[in-house]
């Protein structure tokens, strides 16, 4: 098997025997970006030079004695919304085009601390403001299931690199769904770990009080391994949550569910849900009966307000936190010629810098925020936000993991969604709670849908720090579905 | 600038009743700013204590300082405010170059202090300010607007920003409106802020230096017509930069205020800007289209839950406050109101107990300080703490005098001395020659030469007119260019003459 075959911890045992080097692992990955990228565009930066230096450096860490972790030469490719030091970073937006950093985000700094080294910087919906990355302003990322589909999004970038093979593991972020949903329609696992379990420290805010950095990965350990080298308590993420948290790894070794209580949300479920999605997801549910778990239906009326509460909550921070892009520090600035006031030079740039998605979502929340308007949006909206929580706390009591769809339906055709932004809204229906909850929720596939044989995600939502939860039942999930199906889902997906 | 009529202030008073309100920044000395790591060193070259977080470098993210937090709540207790049990910090959105991210860091509805009241006096009589609020929020950057007449943004050719300032930690502490002052408003108004200044000192929360920008007042002024009990539209005055400002700043918007009402116009509710050089006020920005701050709880600190048993111990443990410690000095130093608010208002109190403390009698303290002292910071416009002399020279002299070793006008010569960087009080007294003539054969020899040389004053003297003696100690004095001890060579002169006193 080749090297961009296998998986991120058979790639950091090699390694760390001394059977192959770091940087015959990144060239492996480079040559197949080169040959994937063509068709997929995953990436919106690779420096192949950087990247093998960064393996170099590994090499000679791991051969002067050093310990490093077990993913120590494994390549990972970032989200472009993660600051990094050496390369650029743009958030898909024109307004941070060729902006470098000067420092690392917590998350990349700490992967590059534990020996990984970066492919390069995955395409998103700009901002991370979508579920589709046609979003972003350098162009489309495709589905490696069917170049005509999307991957997903807003980390679309990441689940088709992950998908397509250029890379063993990468990081994304979820507000809204946004790690979940495209790894769901790609056919890999992707996890949203409970808010403050991971930094958002060097991440370019979408929405403060939901952003979520995870980890995607072709299996539920690889996911593991990684989500542990960059979580933690980060001091200089005031919302990062300083106390001990369960091993995920040895949760995704354990790959047992015989005597969990499992809760199906009876809500998820009927009109705008694709049949092949249901039918997997049935399937995957008197999967997880006959492995032992006691399963049982769990209502949650309040989820089905999650979706406007979020699209009040997440505008409102937006519309404040993009309001930093004004052309006077860093990134594009327009109409500075020398006859136009500070304010005009502000108004162009953000005009020509921004693009629809990013301004509909800055106007919403803008308005949402309003003197007079405030406590009919953005102050309900919290309202509902409390109601969730307490409904997952309620259900928690019940159960010990909930499980659904990711996403009502499998990928869908590029363009398809991309002028009716209330349909594109709708494929994060079944992530959003857990975003305004700050719960943890997996993806692991469980499937195909039959109309259109492509990928179906399942979503394991567990507590709040009860992510140990979400990889133990992830791992079951996958370990009995692999066997059945004698491999990975992705041994199914068509040659690129 | 369009000048504006003013009616005279107590025409003004006559006809109106001033309320006041104020608005006072308090920039905190803390070591790091408010929300990063960077230095807060006033005065640094621009843009050197700067990091991601206060230039808001996407990905950036605050933490807040904890020292801050600390000093806003004996801040709070030493103004007698509830401290809030659980609190958050609040943005306030609206874009300005000078504000990093374009929102400020702030608290909106629900400050970490609220409710308290800082007692004092004006004219001997106590007025109880009540304080609506005490908030910890972060400073801007500074813009420099360059060319233009103005200086402001306006007609600027172009502008330029240090964000050395941006995140600097800054209290704002406001007042409940203030009605019922009368005619001492912009006493009242003067009083407070140097009140509430002792008040930042004494806790050492900051150096609050108004000519640095680290006290900063707005002052809120509305006029209703007498007998009226309803409040009029009030002006928020920006740029008062030191305690006389203030108080002139009062003073001139109340005259035009009252000039504008009795033409029958009305007041607009705005900003106005404070001119030194003119004590007068003109329009800034209009605050009738209400800025809308779209003010929400920030998203990226967690709430702010004071321990109680924390905030108990800050409050046992607040130092003196200068109102009490006011009032024991003056017990201690047998002064009467007049003298100790005299002393308040030149800022002479913390000088002077300091002479005391380094031996001096408080009496003497207070006569160098308030007199001689007082006068040469006058004549060279500085404040008395700035003078380059310190209170243990000071203690030196008024020993010195007491020894007998400098008379008052010697004193004064050797105060000029170390004023005039000659040194130290003893080496100006060795490098001037000034110590006082106590040898008694040399005095002696004066007295003789004087009378010799005013045969009609010794006349006078010997027969019987011994209030003629004077003449000849101020030729004694003049002989000895004044260093003479008038008290001895008076006695010499009469003994010398047969006559006794």
């Amino acid at each position: 098997m080749s090297l961009i075959h296998k998986t991120a911890a058979e790639l950091g045992a090699l390694i760390a025997a001394g059977e192959v080097s770091s940087v015959e692992v990144a060239e492996a990955h480079l040559d197949r970006m080169a040959e994937a990228e063509p068709k997929i565009n995953a990436f919106l930066h690779v420096d192949r030079e950087t990247t093998l230096a960064q393996a170099r450096v590994v090499d000679d860490r791991l051969r002067s004695g050093e310990r490093l972790g077990p993913l120590a030469g494994v390549p990972v490719a970032h989200k472009d919304i993660f600051a990094t030091r050496d390369m650029p970073t743009t958030a898909a937006s024109k307004i941070l085009e060729g902006w470098r950093p000067p420092y690392d985000a917590t998350v990349t700094g700490r992967l590059r601390e534990a020996g990984l080294v970066i492919l390069g910087k995955t395409n998103l919906d700009e901002f991370a403001m979508g579920s589709s990355t046609e979003n972003s302003a350098y162009g489309v990322t495709r589905n490696p299931w069917d170049l005509t589909r999307v991957p997903g999004g807003s980390s679309g970038g990441s689940s088709a690199a992950v998908a397509a093979y250029e890379a063993p593991l990468s990081t994304g972020t979820d507000t809204g769904g946004s790690i979940r949903q495209p790894a769901s329609v790609t056919g890999i696992v992707g996890m949203k770990p409970t808010y403050g379990g991971s930094s958002r420290y060097g991440l370019i805010a979408f929405a403060s009080s939901l952003d979520t950095p995870g980890p995607f990965a072709r299996n539920v350990l690889d996911a593991a391994l990684l989500q542990e080298a960059f979580s933690g308590h980060d001091p200089l993420d005031s919302t990062s949550i300083d106390a001990p948290v369960p091993s995920v790894v040895e949760a995704a070794r354990t790959a047992d569910v015989a005597g969990m209580r499992i809760g199906v949300v009876k809500e998820f479920a009927g009109e705008g849900y694709q049949p092949g999605v249901l039918a997997r997801f049935h399937e995957v549910v008197q999967l997880l009966e006959s492995l032992g778990a006691k399963v049982v239906e769990v209502s949650c009326p309040s989820f089905a307000t999650a979706l406007p509460a979020y699209y009040l909550i997440a505008p409102s921070e937006c519309s404040s936190n993009l309001a930093r892009f004004d052309a006077m520090r860093y990134g594009l600035r327009v109409g500075d010629d020398g006859t136009r006031s500070a304010e005009e030079v502000m108004a162009l740039t953000r005009a020509a810098g921004f693009g629809p998605e990013v301004k509909r979502r800055i106007m919403l929340g803008t308005y949402a925020l309003s003197s007079g308007y405030y406590d009919a949006y953005y102050g309900q909206a919290q309202k509902v936000r409390t109601v969730i929580s307490r409904e997952f706390e309620a259900a928690f009591h019940q159960v010990d993991a909930l499980v659904s769809p990711t996403t009502p339906t499998t990928a869908f055709p590029i363009g398809e969604r991309a002028d009716d932004p209330i349909a594109m809204y709708l494929a994060d229906l079944c992530t959003i709670p857990s975003n305004l909850a700050g719960n943890a929720a997996i993806s692991v596939p469980c499937g195909l849908a039959d109309e259109d044989g492509l990928p179906v995600g399942l979503q394991i939502m567990a507590p709040v720090l009860g992510d140990d939860r979400c990889y133990r039942v992830g791992a079951a999930v996958e370990k009995a579905l692999e066997s059945r199906w004698g491999g990975g889902l992705l041994s199914k997906a068509p040659a690129l | 600038m369009n000048v504006e009529t003013a009616m005279p202030y107590d025409e003004a008073l006559d006809r109106y009743e001033p309320v006041l309100g104020l608005e006072t920044h308090v920039e905190l000395g803390t070591e790091s700013k408010m929300f990063c790591g960077c230095k807060t060193t006033f005065g640094a070259p621009p843009n050197t204590q700067v990091c991601p977080t206060c230039l808001a470098l996407p990905g950036s993210l605050p933490t807040a300082n904890a020292v801050a937090i600390e000093s806003t709540i004996r801040i709070g207790l030493a103004l007698n405010c509830s401290i809030a049990e659980w609190c958050r910090f609040a943005r306030k959105n609206y874009f300005y170059p000078d504000m990093p991210k374009n929102y400020q860091i702030s608290q909106y509805d629900e400050p970490l202090c609220f409710d308290g009241y800082l007692d004092i006096e004006v004219d001997g009589k106590p007025v109880r300010i009540e304080i609506e609020r005490v908030h910890l929020e972060e400073d801007t950057g500074k813009s420099t607007h360059v060319g233009g007449a103005t200086g402001r943004i306006h007609g600027a050719d172009y502008s330029i920003v240090d964000y050395n300032r941006a995140g600097i930690p800054l209290v704002e502490i406001v007042t409940k409106p203030i009605p019922g002052t009368d005619r001492l408003a912009p006493e009242v108004a003067k009083a407070y802020v140097t009140e509430l200044r002792e008040i930042m000192r004494s806790l050492g929360v900051s150096d609050v230096r108004m000519e640095e920008g680290s006290l900063r007042c707005d002052v809120n002024v509305s006029l209703m017509p007498r007998g009226s009990s309803e409040w009029g539209t009030r002006t928020e005055t920006k740029n008062v930069n030191s305690l006389r400002s203030v108080e002139r700043a009062v003073r001139s918007e109340i005259e035009r205020q009252a000039a504008v009402l009795a033409g029958g116009g009305r007041i607009v509710q705005e900003t106005r800007h404070f001119h030194e050089d003119t004590g007068s006020t003109t329009s800034g920005r209009s605050k009738e289209e209400a800025q809308d701050y779209r003010y929400f709880p920030e998203p990226d600190l967690v709430p702010i839950a004071p321990d109680r048993a924390w905030v108990a111990e800050l409050k046992a443990a607040l130092p003196e406050l200068p109102s009490v410690k006011r009032k024991r000095l003056r017990a201690e130093w047998g002064l009467s109101e007049l003298d100790m608010e005299a002393m308040h208002n030149a800022d002479a109190i913390d000088l002077v107990e300091a002479t005391v403390a380094a031996g001096a009698p408080a009496a003497d303290a207070r006569k160098w300080w308030m007199g001689e002292l007082a006068r040469r910071a006058n004549e060279s416009g500085s404040a008395l703490a700035e003078l380059p002399i310190t209170p243990a020279q000071i203690a030196r002299v008024t020993e010195l005098v007491a020894s007998g070793a400098l008379n008052d006008k010697l004193a004064r010569e050797v105060l000029e001395g170390v004023l005039a960087g000659e040194g130290a009080p003893d080496e100006v007294v060795e490098k001037r020659g000034l110590k006082i003539v106590n040898d008694e054969g040399e005095l002696s020899a004066i007295v003789d030469q004087v009378i010799a040389g005013n045969a009609d004053a010794a006349d006078k003297v010997r027969s019987g007119k011994v209030a003629a003696a004077g003449a000849l100690v101020g030729g004694v004095m003049k002989a000895s260019r004044g260093k003479a001890d008038a008290a001895r060579a008076r006695e010499l002169i009469l003994e010398k003459l047969g006559v006794s006193d």
